[in-house]
């Protein structure tokens, strides 16, 4: 049996626009094994977002199973979300989304305020920025980063609590070509050493090159689950 | 997230916005200071209307004409008999002496110099009842009282006034209402009292005062002071004094046509008065609390708007409701507190203005800034606070994270 992190089972997500119901998604089903670099790709309204929205715990699905770590997430309410997003899930946004006034390891620091007692936050904090090449960037403001470095900070905040996923929304996006790169080689780094799971949303294909499979959405449905 | 750290968060941000945050803060100092120093001014001036009326002596009695509580269709004056009768022994034995008085504001004068005191028209016992001693010249006597003597004993007041001196004014004539009385007398101070200045008057002879400054029914009287034997006996007394004048008036129970008054019962109407004065005052400071609150429900509005970015963030880094929730909370509390310890100090400050005021215009006033006041303006307007940031706060909490991290 395989060790699977995610099991996906005819998800749906219909959103009521007044009279008008929109199947942002109309039944996928997958599953991605612990450790895999999966990118999920798509035209714009093809789903994409609202997939990723529901992987990452942050929306319930309207319809369907979602198996996160052994545990059935699509029934939770928005309260127990918040744990399970805390505790199993990294996000790492296209603009960052750094709180401006903290510092980095402020920031960094941050996912663990809201995971309740957690011993040595600060060691932890630092530790993960160190893992993220940032070691001397510690008590640096957003504002004191470039964009690179920025979204490294963010990086090392998602992987704070060891996540089971790390949820990464075009996380080149915002980037110039050369820390693109770089940010990728970081992502797939850190999946080698610390076998975290990556989830890259992306339409960028040189992006979704890089990783071990793409799951590509149109319609709401999945066109092509190919390795 | 614990409170601490919500705390610390709290400050942050409210010192990442100073001016916005200080602007906020200044409705609620506002609202605090005016609350303090109007409950400080009430109490301060209850003190000092209770300090001089317990001035007037623990043993006296009013007798006034009327009845406070009643509407009454017929209403018997008080007249020199009524007066008279309650020194009956046998009916009324918890009396000690009765003064019966006339009053009214005349024109006094003296050369060029003209004064508008309270003219008392008095017996000899007055002295006793009412305690007053003579810095110079002699009370008026009974004798004068019989004669209708043309006598005047004058108050330090109107002394300053007519002669800029207080002594060696026996002998001179003043003219009170164009009438010449001649000085016998002049009167120990007294200070400020209930009745206005007590050292504003003049005295002369009751009979005098009925005959030729005061045309009164019959044998009618103002006010007829009783000074009782013992302050124990004084509701006994007063017991006797109704008694005696339903029997003289006629009157049928319930429909007194008089009113018998202690210095009790006139501390216990100022205690009233004063009362209800700050309450009013206060209530009208409290307004403008309210209007700071809404000040604070404002800001938070914006900055949850502002900041539905972050919140978005903060859930999906695994924030609950309650986190966001107490994070708002906080802030907003600590904004209200922050303004009502400087609320606080204004209102002090305030406060000792006025009395500083009030002592540099004679009057002898302190008000008082209660340690239950400073609780009380503490605990408002942090309820302030928290109660007008529970609408801002709840909003935050209820941010769809999907939503809000889409905000821009």
């Amino acid at each position: 049996m395989t060790d699977n992190v995610i099991h996906v089972n005819e998800l749906r997500k219909i959103y009521k626009i007044g009279e008008i119901e929109v199947h942002a998604l109309d039944g996928v089903s997958f599953s991605i094994e612990r450790g895999e670099v999966i990118s999920i790709m798509g035209p714009s309204g093809s789903g994409k977002s609202t997939l990723m929205n529901l992987l990452g715990c942050l929306d319930h699905p309207t319809d369907g199973s979602y198996i996160l770590d052994d545990e059935e997430v699509s029934e939770l309410d928005d309260d127990q979300l918040a744990g399970i997003r805390n505790r199993k899930v990294g996000f790492v946004f296209q603009s960052f989304n750094l709180l401006p006034r903290a510092t980095a390891l402020a920031n960094v620091e941050l996912p663990m305020r809201y995971a309740g007692q957690v011993p040595d936050r600060r060691k932890r904090a630092s530790e993960a920025l160190e893992s993220v090449g940032l070691a001397d960037r510690v008590h640096h403001r957003p504002t004191e980063l470039s964009g690179g470095q920025q979204q490294r900070v963010a990086i090392a905040r998602a992987l704070v609590n060891n996540p089971s996923i790390l949820m990464a929304d075009e996380p080149t996006g915002n980037l110039d070509s050369k820390s693109g790169k770089e940010i990728m080689e970081l992502l797939l780094n850190l999946n080698k050493e610390m076998g975290t799971t990556l989830i890259i949303v992306t339409h960028d294909p040189r992006i979704s090159e890089q990783t071990q499979r793409i799951i590509r959405l149109v319609d709401g449905k999945i066109a092509e689950a190919a390795a | 997230m614990n409170l601490g750290q919500a705390i610390i968060e709290a400050l942050e941000s409210v010192s990442s916005n100073k001016l916005r945050s200080s602007l906020t803060i200044l409705g609620i100092v506002i609202g605090v200071g005016a609350v303090i120093a109007m409950l400080a001014v009430g109490n301060g001036a209850q003190e000092t209307i209770t300090g001089s009326i317990s001035g007037i002596g623990s043993n006296l009695l009013f007798v006034f004409r009327g009845n406070q509580t009643e509407e009454l269709s017929h209403v018997e004056p008080l007249t020199l008999q009524d007066a008279n009768a309650l020194l009956d022994q046998f009916q009324a034995p918890s009396v000690d002496k009765v003064a019966p008085i006339l009053s009214d504001n005349l024109q006094v004068t003296y050369g060029g110099e003209k004064t508008n005191p309270t003219v008392y028209g008095v017996t000899s016992s007055y002295k006793d009842v009412r305690n007053y001693s003579m810095s110079e010249g002699e009370f008026i006597t009974d004798e004068q009282n019989l004669g209708r003597a043309s006598v005047v004993l004058i108050g330090v007041d109107v002394a300053d006034k007519l002669f800029g001196r207080r002594d060696g004014l026996v002998g001179e004539t003043i003219r009170v209402e164009g009438q010449p009385f001649r000085i016998t007398g002049v009167l120990v101070s007294k200070g400020g009292g209930s009745f206005g200045s007590e050292d504003n008057v003049i005295m002369v002879p009751f009979s005098t005062a009925q005959a030729r400054l005061m045309r009164r029914n019959r044998d009618s009287v103002d006010t007829i002071f009783v000074s009782v034997l013992e302050p124990e006996l004084m509701k006994q007394a007063s017991d006797e004094i109704s008694q005696i004048l339903r029997e003289r008036h006629r009157t049928s129970i319930g429909a007194d046509d008089f009113t018998v008054f202690s210095q009790d019962d006139f501390v216990a109407t100022a205690k009233t008065i004063t009362g209800v004065l700050t309450i009013f005052l206060g209530g009208i400071a409290g307004i403008s609390l309210l209007v700071g609150g809404i000040g604070i429900m404002n800001i938070m509005l914006v900055s949850v708007t502002e900041r539905t970015r972050e919140i978005g963030l903060r859930k999906a880094l695994g924030a609950r409701k309650k986190d966001i929730l107490i994070q708002f909370l906080t802030e907003s509390s600590l904004l209200s507190l922050l303004g009502g310890i400087i609320g606080i100090g204004l209102g002090w400050l305030i406060a000792f203005i006025v009395g500083r005021i009030a002592v540099a215009s004679g009057t002898p006033f302190n008000p008082v800034v209660g340690v239950d006041a400073i609780i009380l303006a503490t605990v408002f307007s942090t309820a302030v606070g928290l109660f007008f940031g529970i609408y801002p706060a709840n909003r935050a909490a209820n941010l769809q994270p999907v939503e809000a991290l889409r905000y821009e």
